[in-house]
């Protein structure tokens, strides 16, 4: 028996469709925009679609959760190997650290802005290092001038940056006391005034920054060294060589006026006055 | 002449040339024993003038490539014409389907060939006077509008009409007389008309199809275009495509065809004979006679066994066998007759009195072992087997003989030779027919 051959002539609604999908424009609709259509729909019907992205964020979270707590990216100690105890509890007060923590919820940058938002701290390096160690390197500003600004004492550093705040002066008798608005923007000219007072810096009580211009340096025993707004270190160094040759400070004088380098003054005290006027009497042989 | 006949002829290659401008174009085949359909895509000539911005594409003319090749057995059609037509149209669709899935192109326009209709050949001629000393396109047209035509009954319809030579006064045989100095002019036109019936089936079955029809030519015009080579279509020569169901004949000379008819004797005779002779299948013999086929006889035939099959049998001893004389035996009377018809027709068309005689046979039953050498005792003359020109793109499977009407075909398309068509004839000078006129240039440029 022979098979029945079936007809291998198209019947003429396959005829047609082939020839309608031989359409160029036919192929390119079926083909890309079709498909494309299709995505874009669904993309924008779930993305309208409230309980959608809810479920979308549980998800997100839940996957987040998952992989934040994995062991390896456990944090479970804290490592500050540069920070004093007050400046560790200060960064504890700022920095907002929950450990154990995972490494993926903890915001390095975040810790670091906030830790070199404190007023001790000149920088900080936030990093976590394998094994789940935070560790926190931190550089304290050091502090060398006492501020009475106002009211308040402050401990400012070379830069006229804050470190702290001064309850008494006597915390800190070794840093020398600075007064006077804007004197926190002449730091560097105190420690050159300084080290040109080498021999007598015990007597130095203080500095006053007047007018927000010139110093005067203030000793004990109320003396006053009014130094010109340019140059005041140089006038200093005069000052002082006055006083190896003559032992002027250790006179009876109230103010030396520097501020005219031309024509310094003298400012002697009553007692003083008195006493120079006996004596120039006397010297003329005048009764007093 | 008639304004029918200008007309048809017109709006043929109107349509031709707009579907070339389309840039794909199918060729369909129809003949009685296949189906083949070849697409053409016509290569976009990129003009890009100095002054325009954009390139226009513009399909050239001449450069065509065959994309795809669709061929089916065709089982609707006896003698070249169509018998039934659900068939046709079927085996119609397979074929341009076949064709489109290898081309992955769709065909819109196909330009067709049958070789059925009955065709038969006319001679015309025209004069007029020349208007202004020097021949102008008009004249030429009006050269051709004064042919008279002959009565061709009927039931039938011209297919082609082209002027094949001019003669300007005095000289004869001018292939294009356009801006030479004469006073009277003549042309002589071809023309060749068919059944319309047979037409009018074709163009029912392919626009069932959903195909348009460019252009519409008789295979044997084809086979002819695309076998005989140029040198034989300028000093004379005859075409005979032997095909299934009827063998076209065609001659042609200074490249014009002058000539054409059809047999109805074809290889799907020489199958009957066979199966009638053996007693056998209609494919067993076809297959036997591919094979084994011949129409001279040796001595070392008569040894030759075949082996045909007998339906009937179901044992293996009840084989037989035939020797290869006795197919030849069967074979060879009816090529004889073919020949024989073919030479009635030869003479009768006045081949005798070409210059050249050169006999091309070609089609798919030219390809019997020994035909040249018994055509050339039956016709008189040199013949030789032809196979169609080679075309760019062409699959070897259809560069056979049977494929020289397709081939024809295409090559036709691209080289049509028919401007004179497009000369201004004098009815173009009446007011409605011009309005006409006017109004479908408008439409076919914008």
């Amino acid at each position: 028996m022979l098979p029945i051959k079936h007809d291998p002539s198209p019947s003429l609604l396959r005829y047609r469709a082939e020839r309608i999908w031989l359409r160029k424009s036919v192929r390119q609709a079926v083909r890309i925009w079709l498909p494309l259509g299709l995505a874009s729909w669904l993309v924008i019907g779930l993305a309208n679609n409230e309980t959608v992205r809810a479920a979308a964020a549980d998800t997100w979270k839940g996957l987040r959760t998952t992989v934040a707590e994995q062991p390896e990216l456990r944090v479970e100690s804290l490592s500050m190997p540069d920070a004093s105890d007050d400046l560790m509890a200060q960064i504890f007060a700022v920095a907002d650290i929950n450990l154990p923590a995972s490494s993926l919820d903890i915001d390095v940058a975040r810790i670091k802005t906030a830790i070199e938002g404190l007023d001790a701290v000149k920088s900080a390096e936030v990093m976590i290092h394998p094994g789940g160690i935070l560790e926190i390197r931190t550089t304290e500003r050091v502090p060398t001038i006492v501020w009475r600004d106002g009211e308040t004492l402050r401990l400012i550093d070379d830069d006229g940056k804050r470190v702290a705040i001064l309850a008494r002066r006597a915390a800190r008798p070794d840093l020398p006391l600075v007064v006077g608005d804007g004197a926190d923007r002449a730091i560097p000219e105190i420690h050159a005034m300084l080290d040109v007072l080498g021999p007598i810096s015990a007597r130095v009580r203080g500095f006053v920054r007047v007018g927000e211009r010139r110093w005067d340096v203030v000793l004990d025993r109320n003396q006053t060294i009014m130094l010109p707004e340019y140059g005041g270190v140089t006038a200093l160094r005069r000052v002082m060589a006055f006083d190896t040759s003559q032992n002027l400070l250790a006179r009876d004088v109230e103010v030396i006026d520097m501020r005219n380098g031309d024509r310094p003054v003298l400012r002697l005290t009553d007692n003083a006055i008195e006493q120079l006027r006996v004596q120039r009497a006397y010297v003329r042989g005048e009764d007093a | 002449m008639s304004v029918n006949l200008f007309e048809m002829q017109r709006e043929m290659r109107r349509r031709r040339e707009a579907a070339i401008r389309r840039g794909v174009v199918g060729v369909l085949d129809i003949g009685t024993s296949k189906i083949a359909c070849l697409i053409l895509q016509f290569a976009p000539n990129l003009i890009n003038e100095p002054g325009s911005d954009e390139a226009v594409t513009v399909p050239s003319m001449g450069a065509f490539r065959v994309v795809g090749v669709g061929t089916t057995r065709s089982r609707g059609v006896r003698f070249g014409e169509i018998a039934h037509m659900d068939e046709v149209e079927k085996d119609i669709r397979l074929a341009v389907q076949r064709a489109q899935k290898m081309s992955g192109l769709r065909v819109d326009d196909v330009i067709v060939a049958f070789s059925g209709g009955r065709p038969r050949s006319y001679g015309l001629s025209g004069e007029v006077n020349v208007e202004n000393g020097e021949v102008h396109e008009r004249d030429i047209g009006h050269a051709m509008f004064a042919c008279d035509i002959p009565p061709y009954g009927h039931g039938r319809q011209p297919l082609h009409a082209m002027p094949v030579s001019y003669t300007l006064d005095s000289r004869a045989g001018l292939a294009d007389p356009r801006g030479q100095i004469g006073n009277r002019l003549a042309l002589d036109m071809h023309m060749l008309t068919v059944n319309d019936t047979v037409v009018h089936n074709l163009l029912n079955c392919i626009k069932r199809c959903d195909l348009e029809v460019a252009a519409l030519a008789h295979s044997s015009f084809a086979a002819g275009v695309s076998s005989l080579v140029e040198n034989e279509q300028e000093l004379g020569a005859a075409c005979i495509d032997m095909g299934a169901g009827s063998t076209g004949i065609s001659v042609f000379i200074k490249k014009q065809m002058i000539y054409a008819d059809a047999v109805r004797l074809g290889g799907d005779h020489i199958t009957n004979d066979i199966r009638q002779a053996l007693q056998i299948d209609g494919d067993v013999a076809e297959r036997i006679k591919t094979l084994h086929g011949g129409v001279i006889a040796t001595s070392s035939d008569d040894r030759e066994l075949i082996e045909v099959p007998n339906p009937m049998s179901q044992w293996e001893d009840n084989r037989r066998h035939v020797t290869r004389s006795e197919l030849i035996g069967v074979i060879r009377p009816r090529v004889e007759e073919i020949l024989e018809e073919v030479r009635d027709r030869l003479d009768a068309s006045g081949f005798d009195y070409l210059p050249s005689q050169q006999i091309v046979l070609t089609g798919g039953s030219s390809q019997i072992l020994g035909l040249d050498d018994m055509a050339a005792r039956i016709l008189g003359r040199r013949c030789r087997i032809g196979r169609p020109l080679r075309v760019m793109g062409l699959p070897q499977a259809a560069t056979g003989s049977g494929f020289a009407a397709a081939v024809g075909l295409a090559l036709h398309a691209s080289h049509p030779r028919d401007e004179c068509w497009d000369y201004e004839m004098p009815h173009d000078r009446i007011g409605a027919r011009k309005l006409r006129r006017t109004v479908r240039w408008f439409k076919d440029n914008w």
